[in-house]
């Protein structure tokens, strides 16, 4: 059973923003959704699968890439050429 | 490219474009010409691509996804970019942040999802090819609503590279037609490896349908006709079954168990992994300029909410709850031993027959509207998701209608045996035609 507290907290882990008035609903859902999950209970066995295919690499070539002004033209606020972002600590 | 241009003028009248290229340039090839529709989450240079999210209202990528780059190359001139839900999460279009599609059969119903602009575009003979993508069925399931193929090919043969990713161990970019040939000439032009794609392989495509299927073993699995799935679809789908028989093929009943759980486990590791690809979203490098004055969590916090549609958001916590200290074990690493048990049936089943055949959706396509509950919607996809956990290739093609709405036929194969579910599907269209 998921609580609404289940659910405050699991929107902060994932940074989704989550009202009270919007908590109901979205524990309403999860609750029907996770119960149905459940039927992965019945499947045997709890070793991890593993595959046995190699990592692929590439050599570290410099190769070109995109210039500073296409890299940064998405983002929304810039200073000389620097993206902004918001701060951290 | 050479100097060519097409001009596209078309009424869109069921909203299957977020964007007409008024003016596409096109060069010479094996598509010199062609229109060819590009689904919202596939990268294309300098035209803007959203996934159907307000979260990426704006963004103009700075380079071609590597299909996208093989089709202009080849000579096609891209029409657009199409509707979908939201970053792939839906089986409808109506999860799309710009309004939902309206299937050309009937505009009151949905187009199936999530590539439901490219399949209405289509069907509604806007361009002649489309681009999807497929993560359970959202290539297969809108070419079934809408009367079209689509083709899901083996994973790691089309290139991801620029395709923005949902849940990439599923996903794959796939063509869809109005008919076979277009389907297996579009999977000709981008198939094959690409080295920016770690999990590419260099199996290139280079096929001509075959109608000739004379003593092609196919199997029937029972839960493709089992509970859940309208009868009425189920009986139009063993009709068209019975032509492939008259064909030469020779149909043999078998079982997927491990279908019990196959639904469960795909959106256990598609909302995982859909939890960790899109915390890239975080309004800095893309998107909406996030607020630079507030602190790093609360910016990051209003632009998601702000920015994503109800279905990803819940999509995004559920993938975080399964993935979460003391649930890890419960459900994720189960969903892992159950798709690895999905696998082996298909492989067992593999080593007696050819191809699987069954409907690629439990119902023709339903209202707009109608399915407002997420499970319920989450259950429409129980006949696709089998296939995107084993990274087999599988085709929709149609094969008859109910109450007027067209029934999708679903030919399974062996992994990397594109060209052999492309021959059924030719098979069978070609026998209807005549």
């Amino acid at each position: 059973m998921v609580t609404e507290k289940d659910v405050e907290h699991i929107g902060e882990l994932a940074d989704i923003g989550i009202d009270t008035t919007e908590l109901a609903a979205f524990t309403g859902q999860f609750n029907a959704i996770v119960e149905y999950f459940d039927v992965l209970d019945q499947v045997k066995g709890d070793k991890t699968v593993t595959r046995d295919l190699l990592n692929v690499f590439r050599d570290d070539v410099v190769e070109p890439s995109l210039s500073l002004e296409e890299a940064t033209r998405n983002a929304g606020a810039k200073e000389d050429g620097y993206i902004k972002a918001p701060r951290v600590m | 490219m050479a100097g060519n241009t097409i001009c596209f003028a078309f009424e869109d009248r069921y909203n299957a474009f977020l964007k007409v290229c008024t003016k596409a340039d096109h060069g010479e090839g094996k598509l010199k010409g062609i229109a060819i529709a590009v689904k919202d989450n596939i990268s294309t240079k300098g035209i803007e691509t959203t996934c159907a999210s307000k979260i990426l209202k704006g963004y103009v990528p700075p380079y071609d996804a590597h299909a996208a780059s093989l089709i202009k190359h080849a000579g096609a001139a891209i029409a657009g970019k199409t509707n979908m839900d939201e970053f792939g999460m839906g089986t409808s279009t109506e999860n799309s942040a710009f309004g939902p599609t309206l299937n050309p059969v009937d505009i009151k119903r949905v187009p199936g999802g999530s590539s439901g602009g490219s399949a209405a575009a289509v069907a509604a003979g806007m361009v002649r090819m489309a681009l999807g993508t497929d993560t359970g069925g959202s290539i297969r399931c809108p070419a079934a609503f809408c009367g079209i193929v689509g083709l899901k090919p083996t994973y790691g043969r089309v290139s991801r590279y620029g395709l923005i990713a949902y849940a990439n161990s599923l996903e794959t970019i796939g063509p869809m037609a109005n008919n076979v040939t277009d389907v297996s000439l579009l999977m000709s032009v981008i198939a094959g490896h690409d080295k920016k794609d770690a999990t590419s392989y260099n199996r290139p495509y280079n096929h001509t349908p075959s109608a000739e299927i004379k003593g092609l073993r196919v199997g029937i699995p029972k839960e493709y006709f089992g509970q859940g799935v309208d009868p009425e679809v189920a009986a139009v789908v063993q009709r068209a079954i019975g032509r492939l028989e008259e064909l030469g093929a020779v149909t043999v009943p078998c079982s997927i168990p491990s279908m019990e759980y196959a639904l469960a486990a795909y959106y256990v590791i598609c909302t995982s992994e859909a939890s960790s690809n899109l915390a890239r979203f975080d309004g800095v490098r893309y998107g909406p300029a996030v607020d630079t004055k507030k602190s790093w969590h609360a910016a990051y916090q209003d632009i998601r909410k702000q920015g994503f549609g109800t279905e990803v958001r819940r999509r995004i916590m559920l993938g975080t709850f399964a993935l979460s200290s003391g649930y890890y074990g419960k459900y994720y690493a189960k969903a892992q031993i159950a798709r690895e048990n999905v696998r082996k049936d298909f492989a067992r089943l593999f080593a007696d027959v050819d191809v699987l055949c069954g409907p690629t959706m439990p119902t023709i396509a339903f209202k707009l509207g109608e399915k407002s509950d997420p499970l319920s919607m989450y259950l429409s996809d129980i006949l696709t998701v089998p296939v995107n956990l084993a990274g087999i290739p599988a085709i929709s093609v149609p094969c008859g209608k109910v109450q007027g709405m067209p029934v999708g036929l679903q030919v399974m194969g062996r992994p990397f045996e594109d060209e052999r579910v492309v021959d059924v599907a030719y098979a069978y269209e070609q026998a209807v035609k005549s």
